[in-house]
């Protein structure tokens, strides 16, 4: 497996070892050791749900700070359309546009509009492909991660064409090159991301070899800063948004499906809801859908959590804003793009293979077996581990022991306690 | 018994919900066995069909899974009604599932000859008013 760098890490001081985390990963990547959480990098998918129930904080995103304006000749912000669900009272996109431009970005490209392009794309190829039917949607980092670490019957069914946060970086930076004549290098494009997902995918994409964006800043930083700008472009906003509804409906789940004008699809959100779809998926349950979109997060984009404003708020507000717009602003003819489907291919990664080979595989998962049936069940995670089938794994793997489990310990203990005292009555006798 | 994983299931009757639960909990452990994912989605796909076939005409039953490094055999046993003939249950299209079944979208038959195409081997042993067998076997 490539090296892979994750966007989630935690604050050593603020943990204080407790369990809400370690019980609540999708793919049991987390661990308590020595009183401290810790996350293993080959099973985390950057769902940010660890994020989400820290109670204490403990648990952080990497992103860039706005500062990274300044490390261009130029730059561009990609506003993620989850971003316009976050204001109150918000009645036009293009007042945001123009308060980003005032926060001193030279120019703004909205992911939505990129995503107006995947979904027309999206649609001939859904049709034109009935093989893979259902084709799942591969906008959400996360869930392709998911798959690729877990569903390996589903890799052929990936939707094979970029996110429109990829897409968006290109044109962008195309756009910028054109208006600027600066080489391409000068120029930084900058997402507003609601996930550190993105974050992730940024620094390892999927589908490209290298991904066209150069800094990822989190919505909730934009939104401290951008209100007095919006303040200021309210009376006289730029022309900027050409996104319509298809683009803005991308951050809330079905938005994506609802631009493939077909009612043959599945939408889901919510990381447990996406495992149970992708399980049935996998035992061929809804073979006649032509479409599944799935969304790691609550409600779609809007759920993740570098959001300010509650997903099913946001949501709302998304719906009122797009009422009166257009079906979409953007279509393929009218722009040029160069490739808009993956340049590399997605590859099945059995990280959660126990041994180096199926023999030895075997022996362990016999071991495992055996051991998770000594365990008492309760999976309380007090050993540090989620589940008692999971203490299991790690004892095979070398990183944990059976006294780990309190209630083996207890048994050891009381073994010896009663040893001691027959030992000691013998000795009177 | 060191040679063998040996795991047993029980399905309950008429509960739909939970059919699907112990194709998913094989399916996880053949994943950390490293077997190739062609097979994986045969046992998948072979032991749900199984389940839901319990589930619809048995009043559940019992699975018993065994695994070895060469070879995956699910044993499907039941106490339900037997299947009348078995020629004709094995045809495609062919169902005697009830409309209650049916309107949930059960019951296309299609569960006999689907677990026949996805196993390299397939036992029904069966009489009427004592119960059925199946014995499914996928090579690894």
């Amino acid at each position: 497996m490539e090296a892979y760098t994750h966007s989630v890490y935690l604050d050593n001081d603020l943990c204080t070892g407790c369990t809400n985390c370690l019980k609540q990963c999708p793919t049991g990547a987390i661990r308590v050791r020595d009183g401290k959480a810790h996350i293993n990098g080959k099973f985390c998918i950057d769902c940010g749900k660890c994020i989400k129930v820290c109670t204490h904080h403990a648990k952080l995103s990497t992103f860039d700070s706005l500062n990274i304006i300044n490390d261009y000749e130029y730059t561009v912000a990609l506003p993620a359309p989850a971003l316009f669900g976050q204001f109150n009272n918000l009645e036009d996109v293009n007042i945001v546009l123009t308060a980003l431009i005032l926060m001193g970005f030279d120019a703004v490209y909205e992911v939505g509009s990129a995503a107006e392009l995947v979904s027309e794309q999206t649609r001939s190829y859904v049709k034109a492909h009935p093989e893979q039917w259902p084709l799942i949607s591969t906008a959400c980092p996360t869930v392709v991660r998911l798959i690729r670490v877990l569903f390996p019957n589903l890799i052929e069914h990936l939707l094979p064409i970029k996110a429109p946060i990829e897409l968006a970086a290109e044109i962008a930076r195309r756009k910028a090159v054109e208006k600027t004549g600066l080489p391409p290098e000068k120029i930084g494009i900058i997402f507003i991301s609601p996930c550190p997902s993105k974050v992730s995918y940024v620094r390892n994409p999927l589908g490209v070899d290298q991904s066209a964006v150069d800094g990822v800043v989190a919505i909730r930083d934009v939104y401290k800063q951008i209100l007095p700008y919006m303040k200021q472009a309210e009376n006289d906003p730029m022309e900027l948004s050409d996104t319509g509804k298809i683009g803005i409906g991308w951050s809330i789940s079905g938005g994506e499906s609802g631009g493939l004008l077909s009612d043959s699809y599945l939408a889901a959100d919510g990381i447990t809801n996406v495992q149970k779809v992708l399980e049935d998926l996998e035992d061929q349950k809804f073979e006649t859908l032509e479409f599944i979109e799935l969304n790691a997060c609550t409600g779609g984009c809007v759920g993740g959590v570098l959001n300010v404003e509650n997903p099913y708020v946001a949501k709302t507000k998304i719906k009122r804003l797009r009422k009166y717009m257009t079906v979409a602003g953007n279509h393929l003819e009218d722009v040029p793009v160069e490739n808009l489907f993956w340049t590399h291919e997605v590859e099945y990664e059995p990280v959660f293979r126990l041994g180096t080979n199926m023999l030895e595989s075997f022996a362990m998962l016999n071991t495992v077996e055996r051991l998770t049936a000594k365990f008492p069940g309760l999976d309380c995670g007090a050993c540090g581990s989620p589940s008692c089938k999971a203490l299991a794994e790690d004892i095979v793997r070398g990183d944990a022991e059976e006294t780990d489990c309190i209630y083996i310990m207890k048994q050891q203990l009381n073994q010896m306690y009663h040893d001691m005292e027959a030992n000691i009555k013998s000795k009177k006798s | 018994m060191n040679d063998r994983i040996v795991l047993t299931y029980h399905v309950s009757p008429e509960d739909f919900t939970r059919a699907g639960e112990a194709s998913s909990d094989v399916k996880n452990k053949l994943k950390q066995m490293g077997v190739s994912p062609s097979a994986v989605r045969k046992v998948a796909i072979a032991m749900y069909e199984g389940e839901i076939n319990m589930v619809i005409h048995a009043n559940g039953g019992d699975i018993t899974v065994e695994i070895t490094p060469e070879k995956i055999v699910m044993i499907l046993k039941d106490v339900g009604p037997g299947i009348a003939d078995v020629e004709k249950a094995m045809q495609e299209g062919y169902s005697t599932a009830p409309d209650h079944v049916r309107s949930l979208g059960f019951g296309a038959g299609m569960g006999l000859p689907n677990m026949k195409n996805y196993t390299d081997d397939i036992q029904i042993d069966t009489k009427l008013g004592v119960g059925t067998t199946v014995t499914m076997t996928i090579n690894l």
